[in-house]
């Protein structure tokens, strides 16, 4: 056998196929928000139509919601009103939701891993691109549109072509300082934002093998990011450990036969990529997004480029549509972009060892004058254990705000948004047009370099920083 | 699903590439339960300016482009976000054929499911298309789906390609799901031989 994760997985999964036509595809987990799903339940009830597995679909609301207090009514009547059709919607076709007072509440791609939802060779599906997050555990994860979660629910399938593979091989040692998000936006930086479009990536090599769960969960998120279908990294020994004792993960000797036949799920050596491509990343630097695409990205020791110096047309404009956005001159030394704002949170950053890392960058330190920050964990359960470990007091002392979970920022659809013209620097996953708000400027980093921004009120390198201070 | 047959009409140029689905719909939009509604929302922070007052310059904008229904773009056009609200939207504003070099995914995946063509050309033959756009106001094409042919009123003919099981759904108007229900047993074998049910 020479065959890689995800045809393991795609076969396994196949309910029906016709020579010519796309495989029947079977969902093992259906995770579901407010956001994209009113249009769908209402699909279901137009043509008289139950979900055909509410065991297997679990709900969460996050999209939408307030992260200032859960005790505050949303001020919003249309978020309201989503979120209500949600619960009703949830009630009235028996799925799970874990709603604003649970204390399972979290991003989607956050609690179906960190309550054991997510298994290795599985596949999930939801409405939404980061989906791909899921794909860090050996999981065939992608997003989906509405009119598909509304097939999904329907018939626990859906109806998919397979797409190619795309081998991303990773070595060399991470230098200190430098994260997985620094690593997966230097992978878009070179492969650009279609780069993998059409592609199923698996992220392979030494580097990658001693990546944790969580930063394992921040590339496989940003796949899409590089036009990726879905990100998958074949599971071993870390995600055994991780995985052991979860709440919704197999249990006890269930968990040990899950474990052998998760360990016939890797790629075979030599299986067959139809595209591959390899990184040594021993010399790398902490990435910072420049422009308005997550491929816009340059080393904290770099500047920001001269649009001429781009290849096509087509690239000279987008740069230079992105500087008009960004406000940005060419030749700008990194360091010396100025942030006013800084969001730490969002499905890429929010996990405990991402608020670990932002941390320790803190300690005794003060928020710049300048800035606002503001710190919005990814999950309830990811607050309460920061909480324990005594972080949300070392933000707060240091001036950030400490707030509820919820997608926030990262994409502004609640309250928390950056004025025009405000410049932000955010552990979140994109940096386009008004993203975080309109005529927001958004420059994508780690957790770690985000709070040394938050100090400083600019980009610092944090490999010598963390060494002087 | 209306069917898509035959589709002659106006084409407006957007001479951008990767046009992610924040600009197409942005996300204070998303918020609306209903699934109609959005062409008026579409390319909001581009249409409009900030007082709410329509920004001249955005190429939509133009007369030229008014009442068009083909959209010819740049490459790598709707990536980034899943939200079905961007097809629901170009559609719900009049488009119905879209031509670029590529797409994003789940953004094509999408249009398909509202009957909605997205069709990926070489980018030589979208660019041709750009300057036959640009230098005749007013520019029309027919879209032929059944032969999968681009013509334009000056003898212009190009081919391209469709999945045919996609073309097959698009040409009858036929819901996946209905499709999909034809196979319950299947699917309950499936779920009975897997642990699953």
């Amino acid at each position: 056998m020479r065959n890689t994760l995800f045809e393991k997985i795609w076969e396994r999964h196949v309910v029906h196929q016709e020579p010519g036509r796309p495989a029947i595809l079977y969902v093992d987990r259906h995770l579901i928000h407010e956001v994209t799903t009113p249009q769908a339940f209402d699909g279901l009830r137009l043509a008289g139509r139950k979900v055909r597995r509410p065991d297997l679909t679990i709900a969460t609301t996050d999209h939408n919601v307030p992260t200032l207090g859960r005790t505050i009514p949303i001020n919003d009547p249309i978020a309201t009103l989503q979120v209500d059709t949600l619960k009703r919607n949830c009630e009235e076709f028996g799925i799970t939701l874990y709603a604003l007072d649970s204390p399972r509440q979290g991003i989607v791609h956050v609690i179906g891993p960190e309550l054991g939802l997510t298994l290795p060779g599985t596949t999930i599906v939801c409405g939404d691109s980061h989906t791909s997050t899921h794909g860090a555990f050996g999981a065939l994860a992608f997003g989906i549109g509405t009119s598909e979660v509304e097939h999904v629910l329907a018939t626990q399938c859906l109806v998919q072509n397979p797409a190619k593979t795309f081998e991303i091989r990773v070595d060399g040692g991470l230098p200190r300082g430098v994260t997985a998000k620094d690593l997966v936006l230097y992978i878009i930086r070179m492969i650009g934002t279609d780069g993998a479009t059409g592609h199923i990536i698996e992220y392979t090599g030494s580097t990658v093998r001693k990546l944790s769960m969580e930063e394992r969960m921040t590339v496989c998120n940003m796949s899409i990011e590089a036009g990726g279908r879905a990100g998958m990294i074949s599971p071993d020994d870390t995600t055994y450990a991780y995985l052991e004792g979860l709440p919704f993960a197999p249990q006890g000797a269930a968990f040990r036969s899950a474990v052998e036949y998760w360990k016939t799920l890797p790629s075979d050596p030599n299986a067959k990529f139809d595209r591959r491509i390899s990184f040594d990343v021993s010399t790398l630097a902490p990435q910072v997004s420049w422009g308005t695409n997550p491929g816009m990205v340059a080393d904290v020791t770099g500047s920001v480029p001269d649009p001429s110096t781009f290849g096509s047309a087509d690239a000279q404009n987008a740069a230079l549509r992105a500087l008009q956005y960004m406000g940005l001159e060419p030749g700008t030394p990194i360091q010396e972009i100025p942030v006013d704002r800084v969001f730490i949170g969002s499905c890429t950053n929010s996990r405990i060892e991402d608020l670990r890392a932002a941390s320790r960058m803190i300690a005794g330190k003060t928020v710049h004058r300048r800035v606002h920050a503001m710190v919005v964990p990814g999950s309830q359960q990811v607050k309460l254990q920061a909480e324990q470990e005594g972080l949300d007091a070392m933000f707060k002392q240091a001036g950030f705000e400490w707030r509820e979970s919820g997608c926030s920022m990262c994409l502004g659809m609640n309250a928390d948004t950056v004025e025009f013209g405000q410049r932000c620097a955010s552990t979140s996953n994109r940096n386009f047009e008004g993203r975080q708000g309109r005529g927001a400027r958004t420059h994508l980093v780690s957790p770690a370099m985000a709070a040394a921004a938050a100090v400083t009120g600019h980009f610092v390198d944090i490999r010598n920083w963390e060494a002087t201070r | 699903m209306k069917p898509f047959t035959v589709h002659h009409a106006i084409v407006a140029l957007l001479d951008r590439i990767n046009i992610d689905t924040d600009q197409i719909i942005p996300k204070q939009f998303l918020k609306r339960i209903e699934r109609t509604g959005y062409g008026q929302f579409l390319f909001y922070d581009w249409r409009f300016v900030k007082d709410g007052s329509l920004n001249p310059d955005f190429e939509l904008n133009l007369p030229r482009f008014q009442n068009a229904e083909i959209l010819l773009t740049g490459s790598n056009f709707g990536c980034g976000s899943s939200r079905e609200h961007a097809p629901w939207a170009l559609l719900d504003y009049g488009f119905r054929t879209i031509l670029a070099p590529s797409y994003g995914d789940i953004f094509f995946n999408n249009c398909l499911q509202n009957g909605m063509l997205p069709v990926r050309l070489p980018e030589s033959q979208i660019k041709e298309l750009m300057d036959r756009t640009k230098q005749n106001e007013g520019y029309q094409l027919t879209v032929d789906l059944q032969s999968q042919t681009i013509q334009d009123d000056s003898g212009l003919v190009m081919t391209f390609d469709v999945d045919p099981f996609r073309k097959e759904c698009l040409l009858r108007g036929l819901d996946d799901i209905g499709l999909t229900l034809l196979h319950e047993e299947k699917i309950r074998a499936y779920e009975a031989s897997h642990g699953n049910s």
